[in-house]
């Protein structure tokens, strides 16, 4: 008995030793983390092109447009063929015209849907309303711009007479309906994360329902919410086809919302579907403006980020 | 001695529960108006296209006749793109979650990949589109191919295909693996034969998605100069192409009435396409889902 329990260890020793010897399986297990990190690498690798990209063709961009000019000009004229002007800022105020609309639009509606599905609706009602609100968030940005131009513009002329075909009014409210389910979900989840021991602490004092949800719960989650919010801004800005087909493309300074506008993702569109030469100023003002746009997402997603870290409530 | 005298308790109430249920009914009118404009966008695109969509639509090239435009080659070109975007994502995806979650220590070059990856995600896909423009088509020379455009899209939805890859590897116990490791497995083992099918239901519903919103994009593609009306289906991977919002895109954008039932008709199997593509993650994650 002994010797042959003995016999047995002996050879699963030997087995473990062989099994640990065996090339191929060694070879992987080196192999395969390697092959792993560069995968992962890719994604540093697009952030490096992306930024690579956009500063390469900006400078080329800025070899023949001066950077003041670009950054303080209020004209934006790059097909005027004797003297193009490129100042920036009517693409910007046209992209804040159609953002601000959008954010009227989407954070009342987005923070009391937000409200009703975590401190209202019954688990039944959130497990049916939720997936809804996922499918209105999956429309493609082509289609909610169709729906903009062929029905809320018709619709709003009928209401605002002087209102012109292509407007940033149109645009806005449907880029609003865009983000809504975003900031919807997003603060949902951020005012679900609320312990239910501070409403039932704020109940048992005798608040009411709504009482708890405006001076409890909407304060505790108050970091989720606006970081949702910026979140969802970014976006809007960063929006292209819903603004390319219904906000027109004239760059306009003013605070007019009822004449045709362009923001800076449009005109990017306008250049790219008309075609633009390779190595023109204009081919390389796409970049700038692209770069722009860059930096304005960059920016708020950071804040976005800083925000739901620094101003955490944690239980 | 009454300590709590009711009728005053209700006269102080009274308005604060009004206020409750005004804006109870508020909040609900909110949440009706979000679900309400989804039923009209719906109805009004199928009341717009129904009529355009025939066996013809679907056998056409595009064309400037809105009685002959048909979708034979947005539909292929489209097919033909997931066709690059899938494998190519769902490889760099998965490598990248797997990297992060089994292997990566926690240091700085993790979190730098981390906040990376996060950051990535927030980048307005037309940027996409202008990387896509001067890495694929200049410099690797693909031209306005299906690789050029699968590759800039795949780049758009890894951060999407990593996360999600990320969340369902995480949900994974421990012991799970313990188990694996106390049998003698090596660490890919255990990757490949514990960790990796447990978590695929997870990953493929997380893939279909972000595919899904690949299949919606126009941006980038308008940015790389995909053509939009060819009379041709491609015949390689480095064949010239359009795609379905592209060619909606077009059809919208033209001035005659009778290209918007044409463009919605386009939507109406776009959004076939995208119902088609969500049913069948939402399938796989109430079929496979475990928990653990």
């Amino acid at each position: 008995m002994a010797s042959q329990g003995l016999e047995k260890k002996h050879s699963i020793q030997d087995m473990i030793a062989q099994s640990r010897n065996k090339k191929g399986k060694k070879f992987i297990e080196k192999c395969m983390p390697i092959i792993l990190v560069i995968t992962a690498l890719i994604s540093v690798l697009t952030t490096i092109g992306i930024v690579m990209t956009l500063i390469f063709e900006t400078f080329e961009f800025f070899q023949r447009v001066s950077i003041t000019d670009y950054l303080f000009g209020t004209e934006w004229l790059p097909f005027s063929g004797s003297e193009p002007l490129y100042g920036v800022l009517p693409l910007i105020l046209g992209t804040l015209k159609v953002s601000v609309i959008a954010a009227c639009v989407a954070v009342p509606l987005g923070i009391a849907v937000a409200i009703y599905l975590s401190e209202y609706a019954s688990d039944k009602t959130r497990r049916i309303i939720k997936p809804i609100l996922e499918v209105l968030a999956g429309v493609p940005t082509i289609v909610y711009g169709f729906f903009a131009l062929t029905f809320v513009t018709p619709i709003l002329q009928e209401l605002i007479p002087s209102l012109k075909i292509f407007n940033a009014l149109s645009p806005g409210i449907v880029v609003g309906i865009m983000i809504l389910p975003m900031i919807a979900s997003l603060s949902e989840d951020a005012m679900s994360s609320v312990p239910n021991s501070i409403r039932e602490g704020a109940l048992a004092l005798g608040a009411t329902k709504l009482e708890v949800s405006l001076k409890v719960v909407l304060p505790a989650a108050l970091s989720g919410i606006i970081a949702s919010v910026v979140l969802a801004v970014s976006r809007a800005i960063g929006e292209t086809m819903i603004v390319s087909l219904a906000g027109g493309a004239t760059p306009t300074f003013d605070m007019n919302v009822t004449g045709s506008i362009q923001t800076m993702t449009a005109y990017i569109v306008q250049v790219s579907s008309g075609d633009a030469g390779y190595g023109t100023t204009i081919y390389y003002s796409i970049y700038a403006v692209g770069f722009t746009l860059f930096v304005f997402t960059l920016l708020m997603n950071l804040l976005a980020q800083f925000i739901s870290k620094r101003f955490r409530e944690e239980y | 001695m009454k300590y709590i005298d009711n009728t005053d308790v209700m006269k102080r109430m009274k308005s604060r529960l009004k206020m409750n249920k005004v804006w109870k009914s508020i909040f609900l009118i909110a949440t009706g108006l979000a679900l309400l404009t989804l039923v009209i966008l719906l109805a009004r695109i199928i009341t717009q296209g129904a009529g355009y969509l025939n066996w013809d639509f679907f056998n056409n090239f595009g064309s400037r006749f809105p009685e002959k435009a048909g979708i034979k080659a947005a539909l292929i070109g489209s097919v033909y793109l997931m066709l690059v975007i899938a494998p190519v994502s769902i490889i760099l995806g998965v490598g990248t979650a797997i990297y992060l979650e089994e292997y990566a220590k926690k240091n700085k070059f993790t979190s730098f990949i981390q906040m990376n990856i996060s950051n990535l995600a927030g980048v307005p896909s037309i940027v996409f589109g202008l990387l896509g423009l001067t890495i694929f088509v200049r410099m690797f020379l693909l031209g306005k191919s299906i690789l050029a455009a699968g590759f800039t899209m795949s780049l758009l939805i890894l951060p999407v295909i990593i996360v999600a890859a990320q969340e369902a590897i995480r949900a994974v116990p421990k012991e799970q693996r313990e188990a694996s490791y106390g049998m003698g497995a090596t660490k890919w083992q255990t990757i490949t034969r514990v960790v990796l099918p447990a978590a695929v239901p997870g990953i493929l519903t997380g893939s279909i998605l972000a595919l899904s919103r690949a299949v919606g994009e126009t941006a980038p593609l308008v940015v790389l100069g995909i053509p939009v009306i060819l009379q041709f289906l491609p015949d390689g991977l480095l064949s010239q192409f359009t795609t379905l919002p592209l060619q909606i895109y077009d059809w919208a954008k033209r001035p005659q009435e009778e290209f918007q039932f044409v463009a919605a008709a386009g939507i109406i199997v776009l959004m076939i396409f995208l119902i088609l593509m969500n049913s069948i993650a939402i399938m796989i994650r109430n079929k496979f889902q475990k928990r653990y």
